[in-house]
């Protein structure tokens, strides 16, 4: 019998333990994706967060903020599960999450079900997330896949005279977005898209994929991300690929450009569009370029920050600044902290954010071209700078929803 | 009839050996009892969290593997479908329920489309067994995890039925007699009962003459045959009951975690069962809940832990793997057989006064 009563001793302390809560704490959940394809975007996601912790301190008033990370796969169910650890279990005030699209889809609905908390989008650009029934706890500082497009149709169809591209991208909701902005523009000037493939997340064989690609198109754009674009672009390099190129957002960053082996070498000289440009001469971006290069030594983080670290930078920024607004305040059920985020502008380094009415970014957008800076590094020049771009990209909202909500085959190529 | 008289008098004599009595073992094991009581009144003792993140999902994750144990441990067939099967019937309450994703499912009640989903599900993974059973061995892992892969892709790029990888979200959950069933307390003891439906239903049948057949037929099924037992029957009948017992655990899943994706009935997702089975131990019907228990622990706090040691985080799943393989690596029939030896070599010490033959 004393065995059983040690082993039942040791179940209660087991339990206790976690009921212990600290008084001067604000506690903050963060999720990154630190397992899967997307890996490597979580952890450079990550170094944002923290170059933003280095920058701004960890103090609000007199409160410290505790931060408490748990990992996610890309997949829905893994957000969900990891954002229940964090409230359930580890009693978390704030969440800072997810990372990627179909997440962020599955953690704003989940936040419905805690109106209490607070739920600040970490990187994830789905455009349902905030464009289809929103959730009043969830505010968005990065821009969603659409905005992030927004200029390289354009430049596409008018500077490089592309006419007809075909797209290669990743099955969900994050691509669907980007390519649905691509799309929007590209046609709207008078081009074609004449071939749409999406490929499963985490394929990792693409011969079927490149076989497929047609010849008679301009270029073609990619839209994959993580260890999927590495992959693609090793097989299309090994199958005599000659096609010009142009990249989605997470396709053409520094998660791809630096990455090891010289497959990524097929991508200089391809034009994207995306939330940053790692050279743009912009004091304020200079400053956290630096801020991020100081903060890690050179093997453990890329040589200038990618979009992930950008996006985790901006929306830790956000939650720290609109806390201190407030104090510290999150009484009654943080409704001035709300208040505060939904109306806060921040000086972020990718360019002025300020949220609209559905809590979602209005931020500037950057057309770039992949440079290398003769020392085997691959950078994104700024070709083109767009401040304020909002989610219905300019359109008016009643045409835009005509349009539909992006999928495979939304938007139809054609001038709406 | 005289198949079932058969089957008892051709096998018991060995089950006679193992098992003393005919009535149900935990009557007389007071450990069992301690562990029905704290079951019990769990929800006293344990937070929200752990109430339904540890608990429930252990119990859920272990009906999944209970369906595999089942198979595996009286029926020889290992089949890596049951977590497949287990999904199949959460996306089929979400199709048939209500959710999200209105212009999918058909808004159905709940009492409804859980039946529905019970009944395709079983039917699905009695197909899936009708196929699987024609093979033996190895081949049969290979079948049955053909279709798990299969589901799981279809999953994945399916949008009209499946929703594609988004899934389906804000699955409702249900409203009766006044009670949220997906609040905390009445959902955990949803799936206690359950689980524990689960748990004798399996146990009962393993000494029924159905179950003492289908241990003669994967001890001998020439010999079953011989005798005039219809062998693919019986396993194909032991697949739907296998099937049957794992759709109850997706209907859990989906009211547990809201959502449905392809995520959740992934290839990994489906190894994740047999690993669970593995662990706990297949010779015995509590060993996946044992199993469940010490994955679901390990997947929850290996993060935590390896960062309150000061190290690198990213590495948790290094640690889950560690943990599995000491596991199997010291007691190749599980934690169950860790338990029993370890009970067997205190024995003559311990027990030596009170003659110790009280539950075996």
């Amino acid at each position: 019998m004393s065995k059983c009563s040690v082993g039942l001793l040791a179940l209660s302390s087991f339990f206790l333990s976690t009921a212990a809560i600290a008084q001067e704490k604000i506690k903050v959940g963060v999720t990154a994706t630190l397992e899967g394809t997307y890996t490597v975007l979580g952890e450079d996601g990550m170094r944002g967060h923290q170059t933003a912790l280095n920058v701004l301190g960890k103090k609000v008033g007199d409160k410290e903020l505790e931060f408490i990370v748990a990992s996610t796969d890309a997949t829905p169910d893994s957000a969900v599960r990891a954002v229940r650890k964090l409230i359930e279990q580890d009693k978390v005030q704030i969440l800072l999450s997810p990372l990627s699209g179909d997440e962020g889809i599955a953690v704003k609905n989940f936040a419905k079900t805690h109106p209490e908390l607070t739920f600040i989008n970490a990187a994830s650009g789905a455009q349902e997330t905030t464009y289809v029934d929103p959730a009043p706890n969830f505010f968005r500082y990065n821009m969603d896949g659409a905005q992030w497009q927004v200029g390289l149709g354009k430049y596409a169809f008018e500077e490089k005279k592309y006419r007809k591209i075909a797209t290669v991208g990743e099955d969900y909701s994050f691509i669907y977005t980007q390519v649905f902005g691509l799309v929007l523009e590209f046609c709207g000037a008078g081009g074609q898209v004449t071939n749409r493939q999406w490929v499963p997340l985490g394929t990792k064989d693409f011969a079927s994929v490149i076989a497929a690609l047609p010849d008679d198109v301009d270029a073609i754009y990619l839209g994959l991300g993580g260890a999927d674009a590495v992959n693609f672009l090793n097989q299309y390099q090994q199958a005599g690929g000659k096609a010009h190129l142009m990249g989605g957002s997470i396709m053409i960053d520094q998660t791809i450009l630096s990455s090891k082996g010289n497959a990524k070498n097929a991508l200089v000289g391809t034009i994207a569009a995306s939330g940053q440009a790692d050279t743009w001469e912009d004091p304020g971006w200079q400053k956290f370029v630096k801020a991020y290069q100081d903060a890690f030594p050179p093997n453990k983080r890329f040589p200038s920050p990618s979009l992930l670290a950008t996006n985790y930078y901006d929306s830790t920024m956000a939650l720290i600044l609109a806390l201190r607004q407030v104090n510290g305040d999150l009484s009654n059920n943080q409704a001035k902290y709300k208040e505060a985020l939904a109306k806060i502008e921040i000086d972020a380094p990718n360019g002025k954010i300020k949220l609209d009415s559905n809590r979602q970014a209005i931020g500037t957008n950057f057309v770039t071209e992949v440079v290398d800076d003769g020392k085997g590094a691959l950078f994104s020049k700024v070709v083109k700078v767009i401040p304020n771009v909002n989610q219905t990209l300019g359109y008016d909202p009643a045409v835009f929803s005509k349009i539909g909500l992006p999928s495979r085959t939304v938007p139809e190529c054609k001038k709406y | 009839m005289s198949l079932a008289h058969d089957a008892r008098v051709a096998v018991r004599p060995a089950d006679v050996a193992q098992r003393p009595a005919r009535t149900w073992p935990e009557i007389n094991n007071p450990a069992a009892w301690i562990v029905a009581v704290i079951l019990l009144i769990m929800p006293l003792i344990a937070s929200g969290f752990f109430l339904i993140e540890i608990f429930a999902t252990t119990l859920i994750l272990g009906i999944m593997a209970l369906s595999l144990m089942f198979l595996a441990g009286y029926g020889g067939m290992v089949s890596l479908m049951q977590l497949t099967i287990a999904g199949f019937s959460a996306y089929m309450v979400a199709v048939f329920g209500v959710s999200g994703n209105a212009n999918i499912s058909l808004g159905w009640p709940w009492w409804l489309a859980v039946p529905m989903a019970l009944a395709l599900a079983t039917a699905f993974g009695t197909l899936g067994g009708a196929l699987a059973v024609r093979t033996e061995g190895i081949y049969t892992i290979m079948i049955t995890l053909a279709i798990g892969a299969a589901f799981y892709y279809f999953t994945n790029q399916n949008w009209a039925i499946f929703n594609g990888h988004t899934g389906i979200n804000t699955v409702a959950t249900p409203h009766f007699w006044g009670v949220n069933w997906r609040a905390d307390i009445p959902f955990y003891y949803v799936v206690l009962a359950v689980a524990a439906l689960c748990y004798f239903a399996v146990e009962y049948l393993s000494r029924a003459p159905f179950g003492l057949a289908l241990q003669g037929v994967r001890d001998n099924p020439r010999r079953m045959a011989a005798l005039g037992f219809n062998v693919n029957a019986h396993r194909v009948a032991a697949y739907a009951f296998a099937s049957f017992v794992a759709a109850l655990a997706g209907v859990l899943q989906v009211w547990n975690y809201r959502q449905i994706s392809p995520g959740s009935v992934s290839v990994g997702a489906c190894i994740d069962v047999l690993i669970i089975a593995v662990v706990g131990g297949i010779t015995r019907p509590i060993g996946p809940f044992i199993g469940a228990l010490i994955f679901v622990l390990l997947r929850t706090f290996a993060l935590d832990f390896l960062v309150r040691l000061g190290l690198d985080g990213n590495r948790f799943r290094l640690l889950i793997g560690l943990g599995f393989l000491a596991i199997v690596f010291w007691s190749s029939d599980g934690v169950i057989g860790l338990w029993q030896r370890w009970r067997q070599s205190r024995r003559p010490a311990a027990n030596r006064p009170g003659g110790g033959r009280g539950h075996g």
